[in-house]
């Protein structure tokens, strides 16, 4: 068995990423969901201790989730409704044993294709913040995850952040998932929408599936064609076209990929029209 | 920075002596390190919450909590509830029955906790949030939302019942103390002193030989030994039925499925624990494997046990009158064909057990269902006579049919035989998953016929029923579906065939029903086929169909105390108001549509056409008190209560007065085994007649009448009819060797009848009947189910226990919603609990319990059974509401969203 480092400080565990390769964990809800064994092997980082990382906050550029926050900070957190569908992924993220173990980063960083986190970030326009000896860097979580269990992290590297920039803040958001059964579900597909809505017309618009690929993807085409239309009638414009031609789902035990595709197109009308409706005046 | 160090824990609020490796699960550091066993652990993924403790107030899974996260914080587990006595939360999961096996007590209890400091009456949504983290296989959940909602109530004050009142007394559990305050010993619970630790090496292919490696070297090297089949002293074939014994405990050359163990590592608990099985020194060759029956049934298929032709274990065969030429004059005639898979039993407790050696004798404590079985059969594989055997049966974290059969029983058997020190295994989820017994898939077909009038005219049944690579108890699935193919139905024109074929999957074993349930799923929907064809209400169709007391069943057999017509009819205002709920959301043609549906069920209690005989022993002590040898084994289900309840009142004396002993081969006479509902009735009635011996005796000797009252005094039996009063001095009495004054012995075994080569005869004594309705949404965009309501009328003949028999109806019908909606059991896909489902809280119905009380003349007090009956109907009602609500009529179970959406397109528009 190797070491376990538990560093107070970010610097600490960036000279320790420098150093060696080691197993970076947090919540650990999917490393030891992942072996048999009665302790993780190897050397492990443990960065739930590092000062400031368990922190969710406001800066002059945006919001920080920091690497060590859990889907309980998540959903205790004070945040704009653009974050209300982060919040209701939390809430859906295993159990309340796992949301108060389970942190967001450890999350994209696991990179399953049914990460429920991944489709609300990529709807809020998330960055990641990188951390390493030589420097942080920041990627879009878009490029962050480049297939099942793969991210562009590099030895030497650990997240330090999820950042979401001032713009992306804005308007209301809805996530919805889909699974077999009501707590402990791995997705079948779920969605993320944020709606920003001005003067009666979309001024933005961001559509994220999940389950419905090797990674969650925007729906880029869609939201092009939505954008600046007006809010009335907005679920019914839907291209269903224009959402398949987005996703790659597999076929698998919890169901056919041609069910994913027509589910995922029923989940957005479905979000959208509860959007819509609170937007509508009554 | 704190890097490495191994640190103390502080746990309900004292710091812990030792230190623990800080990578190290806290569950296996609790358990192992600090000896606190009341935390369980049932997946070691997350998955089953009964590993739930809280750290600075929070609830996590101490299974994925590093010990080193929660040094400096404050730990606390079920163990911090207990100071001497149990706190309201615990009382009120006591009063309400919401913990039956109680492996997931614990869990629930620390999960409750956390909830009731925020809320000390909390809404049923905010116990469903905060419990849906912890699984329960056996009671449904029910009970324990009502246990956690009215934790800060006062409860009601309960007088316990006098004498000769126990019967038909919603009593607490016996044995259910120990289960809320997280101190019942399961089969991971017990340790001794200089126990080895042992794992198995199992095969990870379907069908495939092997050779060992140098296996002296690499045990050397790790200081551990290995034991093979060849360190097998006995006969290495076992089964359940003797007939059929064809299951090595090791595997020789050759395994017949993914799981099957062909080797034991045994050595001190750390090095096991660290050890890395996969340089094992074994050369598998995995060779073609037989994984669909309907190739396996083919001529030139290999044969995967010599003596067995076309891989067929076994058919059964049940007919009367001409079915074919009734179906040929039928005014209606339906025909379908269904599927069912494997379904996992999925107890949170996996197999777990300990062996020792006193003095000459080898004991095991293990969980299981069958104590004398497992100590027959091990002491044949292992060379012993039976006495040299004696098996103390675990507090069992769930069953379910499952715990029948042999798991690790001859194998820690084996180490402690061959090493003399005691041997402890517990099995990983993955291994519980895949290496014992399953539900049996089905390929079912079959066709049934009306006359003009919506009587039944004629029935036809074939099933195919995949047994996997061992007997088991294929044959008693084999057996049992003809005779029950029928449902609780009169009719004369009748032919069922059951086949069970082997393959290379998973031993399909008894679970809940043996085949039954496959069978009703077909049966019942088959049902409302020709409901709706001869536009039929459905429920009265049933009605009409109803078998009643005097008719001839399908074996020919004339009953009394048929109680399938009260159910029906006990339903019949719920099935109006259901289907008026349905007319007024289907008026709206949304995308939500309501289903109201209907199934029956009967069940045969106790073994099928042969004898299976129970023995209880009672006694009373010099000092006054009594005791029940009890050797029927409790896995949740309440035989410790309710068979002390029939004990009491036959004696009549207060059920509060009985101590119970076992059970323990060593201490209680057989029982049989835990399954076919028999305990109830069988064990039931040899208590019955045991508590009558005893009383009779009493009455002899004081010269009382049978009216006469007794009690129990200190020292002494007091007797009274009235107007004389009398006693006996116990102390005067002469000690007999087994340590009691005066005691009583009775046995009891049901009359039953072989059944001719037409399955003509009397298979059971007693049957057990019952009903229900299912009431659900289906979204018809996305194929989702989602069941609102479940009303279940189940005839018990007698109810012993309403609380009880309560617990196993929702418990039941969790176990049938599972098997309809979600449950499929894929070999090396879905050997775990996240990606084999089974319901979670927030996935049962509001369940409405109807118990009828139709007396059977062979009962104890007219009890029937009630354990597997209640599973029966919940399936096929809920896929007879899915196409009530929406058309589809569903080809496979479980309907899964995706099946569902394809049945809907299948079954064209959508009707109002
Ligand atoms: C029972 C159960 C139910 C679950 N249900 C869901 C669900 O419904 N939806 C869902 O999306 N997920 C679910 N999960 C998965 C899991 O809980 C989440 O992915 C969680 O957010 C992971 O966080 P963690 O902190 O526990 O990660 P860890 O297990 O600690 O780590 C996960 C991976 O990320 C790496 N990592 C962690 N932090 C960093 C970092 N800062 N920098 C670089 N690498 C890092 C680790 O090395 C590891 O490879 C479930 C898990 C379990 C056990
Ligand atoms: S043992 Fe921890 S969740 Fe199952
Ligand atoms: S009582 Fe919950 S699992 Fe048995």
């Amino acid at each position: 068995m190797g070491a376990y480092l538990q560093p107070d400080t970010l610097d600490e565990a960036l000279g320790i990423l420098a150093r060696e390769p080691v197993t970076i964990a947090a919540g650990c809800t999917d490393l030891f969901a992942a072996t048999e064994s009665q302790s993780l092997n190897g050397t492990v980082l443990d960065v739930t201790r590092i000062e400031g990382l368990r922190r969710i906050a406001k800066d002059a550029t945006g919001w920080r989730i920091g690497a060590a926050s859990t889907w309980s900070d998540v959903i205790a957190a004070d945040l704009p409704p653009a974050f209300d569908m982060l919040k209701q992924a939390a809430r859906e993220v295993g159990s309340v044993q796992i949301q108060n173990a389970g942190t967001v980063a450890g999350n994209i960083c696991n990179a399953s294709p049914a990460a429920d986190g991944v489709p609300p970030l990529l709807s809020l326009d998330a960055h990641v913040e990188i951390g390493a000896k030589g420097g942080p860097r920041e990627v879009p979580l878009a490029e962050f995850l480049t297939a099942p269990r793969a991210t562009v992290l590099m030895p030497g590297e650990m997240v330090t952040a999820i950042r979401i920039p001032d713009v992306s803040d804005k308007g209301e958001s809805r996530f919805s998932k889909l699974g077999a059964r009501k707590y402990l579900v791995i997705s079948i597909v779920m969605v993320a929408a944020r709606l920003h809505v001005q003067d009666g017309f979309v001024r933005d618009i961001a559509l994220s599936v999940g389950a419905c690929g090797p990674v969650a993807t925007r729906l880029a085409a869609l939201e092009e064609a939505l954008r600046g239309t007006p809010l009335a009638g907005l679920p019914d414009r839907l291209q269903p076209d224009l959402i398949a031609s987005a996703l790659t789902p597999i076929t698998d035990m919890r169901a056919s990929d041609e069910y994913r595709r027509e589910a995922a197109v029923h989940l957005l009308r479905r979000v959208l029209d509860d959007l819509t409706l609170m937007r509508s005046p009554v | 920075m704190k890097d490495a160090v191994d640190a103390k824990l502080i746990v309900n609020g004292v710091e812990a002596g030792v230190e623990i490796a800080p990578g190290r699960r806290l569950s296996q550091a609790l358990r192992e390190d600090l000896g606190l066993r009341g935390t369980k652990v049932g997946c070691d993924a997350g998955d089953c919450g009964a590993c739930t403790v809280l750290i600075d107030g929070s609830p996590v899974c101490a299974c994925l909590t590093p010990a080193a996260q929660a040094v400096g914080r404050d730990v606390r587990t079920v163990e911090s509830f207990e100071n001497g006595v149990l706190d309201n939360l615990q009382q009120s999961f006591l009063r309400h029955g919401a913990a039956q096996c109680g492996i997931c007590t614990p869990g629930m209890l620390v999960a409750a906790s956390a909830l009731l400091t925020r809320k000390p009456v909390p809404t049923r949504t905010e116990v469903e949030d905060a419990l849906g983290g912890v699984l329960c296989r056996c009671t449904g959940y029910a009970k324990i939302v009502t246990a956690v909602m009215e934790a800060g109530l006062a409860p009601e004050p309960v007088e316990a019942p006098m004498a000769g009142q126990a019967v038909g007394a919603a009593i607490e559990r016996l044995d259910g103390v120990p289960k809320v305050a997280g101190r019942e010993q399961f089969g991971a619970d017990m340790i001794r002193e200089g126990m080895l630790a042992v794992r198995a090496i199992r095969s990870p292919h379907e069908s495939t030989g092997f050779t060992l490696g140098d296996i002296a070297a690499w045990a050397a090297e790790r200081g551990v030994e290995v034991f093979t089949a060849a360190d097998i002293p006995g006969e290495n074939r076992f089964s359940v039925i003797p007939a059929f014994r064809d299951q090595p405990a090791l595997a020789v050359s050759h395994a017949r499925m993914r799981g099957e163990a062909i080797a034991l590592v045994a050595g001190e608990p750390e090095v096991i624990e660290a050890l890395n099985l996969v340089d094992f020194p074994v050369t598998w060759v995995p060779e073609v494997s037989l994984g669909d029956p309907d190739q396996a049934e083919v001529g030139d298929a290999p044969r995967m046990h010599e003596d067995r032709e076309g891989n067929i274990l076994i058919r059964g065969l049940v007919q009367r009158g001409d079915a074919e030429a009734a179906l040929r004059s039928a005014t209606h005639v339906a025909e379908f064909a269904m599927e069912t898979g494997y379904v996992e039993h999925a107890y949170i407790e996996p197999e777990a057990g300990i062996a020792w050696m006193e003095d000459d004798v080898l004991v095991i404590r293990a969980c299981t269902q069958a104590p004398v079985m497992d100590r027959d059969d091990t002491a044949l594989v292992l060379g012993l006579p039976p006495e040299r055997v004696r098996i103390i049966p675990a507090a069992a974290g769930g069953g379910f049919g499952s715990k029948l059969d042999l798991s690790l029983q001859p194998l820690i058997g084996l180490v402690t035989l061959k090493t003399g020190r005691p041997a402890r295994m517990i099995y990983t989820r993955r291994e519980s998953m895949s290496s014992t017994t399953k539900r049996h898939p089905a390929r079912m077909r079959a066709r049934a016929g009306i006359d003009a009038k919506g009587r039944i005219a004629g029935f036809e049944f074939d099933g195919q029923f995949n047994t996997g690579a061992y007997a088991s108890w294929g044959p008693t699935v084999a057996v049992r579906v003809p005779v029950h193919a029928s449902g609780p139905y009169f009719m004369g024109d009748y032919r069922a065939r059951s086949r069970a074929v082997h393959t290379n999957g998973p031993v399909s074993g008894a679970f809940r029903g043996f085949g039954v349930p496959q069978a009703a799923i077909l049966q019942e929907t088959l049902f409302d086929d020709l409901a709706i064809k001869a536009r039929i209400d459905r429920l009265q169709f049933r009605k009409l169909n109803a078998l009643k007391d005097g008719e001839p069943t399908v074996c020919g057999q004339e009953l009394s105390g048929v109680g399938i017509a009260d159910c029906l009819e006990s339903l019949t205002p719920h099935w109006d108001e259901a289907l008026a709920r349905a007319a007024v959301i289907n008026a709206q043609k949304g995308r939500v549509r309501r289903g109201v549906g209907v199934a029956s069920c009967w069940y045969g209690c106790g073994n099928t056409a042969l004898p299976n005989p129970s023995t209880i022993r009672a006694g009373l002590r010099s000092d006054g008190t009594l005791w029940l040898h009890q050797g029927a084994t409790d896995i949740g289900q309440g035989a410790n209560t309710v068979i002390a309840q029939i004990f009491a009142d036959a004696l009549g004396v207060p059920v509060g007065r009985i101590g119970l002993i076992g059970g323990d081969t060593a201490l209680t006479p057989d029982c049989g085994k835990t399954s076919a509902s028999r305990q109830t009735f069988i064990t039931g009635k040899a208590a019955q007649l045991a508590g009558a011996a005893l009383r009779a005796q009493l009455l002899a000797m004081t010269n009382m009448g049978e009216g006469a009252t007794l009690s129990l005094d200190e020292g002494r039996v007091c007797v009274t009819d009235g107007t004389r009063d009398t006693a006996i001095e116990l102390a005067n009495l002469q000690v007999q060797p087994d340590g009691y004054v005066i005691s009583a012995e009775e046995s009891y075994d049901p009359p039953t009848g072989a059944l001719d080569e037409n399955g003509q005869g009397a298979p059971y004594a007693v049957y057990g009947y019952g009903a229900q309705i299912a009431e659900l949404d289906v979204d018809i965009e996305l194929g989702t189910v989602k069941v609102v309501r479940m009303v279940a009328a189940h005839d018990l003949g007698r109810v012993i226990n309403p609380m009880l028999a309560e617990g196993q109806i929702e418990g039941g019908i969790a176990q049938g919603l599972g098997l309809a909606l979600m449950e499929e059991y894929i070999p090396g896909r879905t050997e775990n609990l996240h990606d084999y489902l089974i319901p979670t809280f927030g996935d049962m119905p509001e369940i409405q319990s109807i118990l009828i009380e139709r007396p059977d003349p062979e009962g104890p007090f007219g009890a029937k059974g009630l354990g597997e009956h209640v599973l029966i109907p919940t399936a096929p009602a809920i896929l007879n509401a899915i196409r009530h609500a929406c058309g589809a009529r569903l080809k496979r179970v479980p309907a899964l969203p995706h099946r569902v959406l394809a049945a809907i397109r299948e079954a064209g528009e959508i009707g109002g």
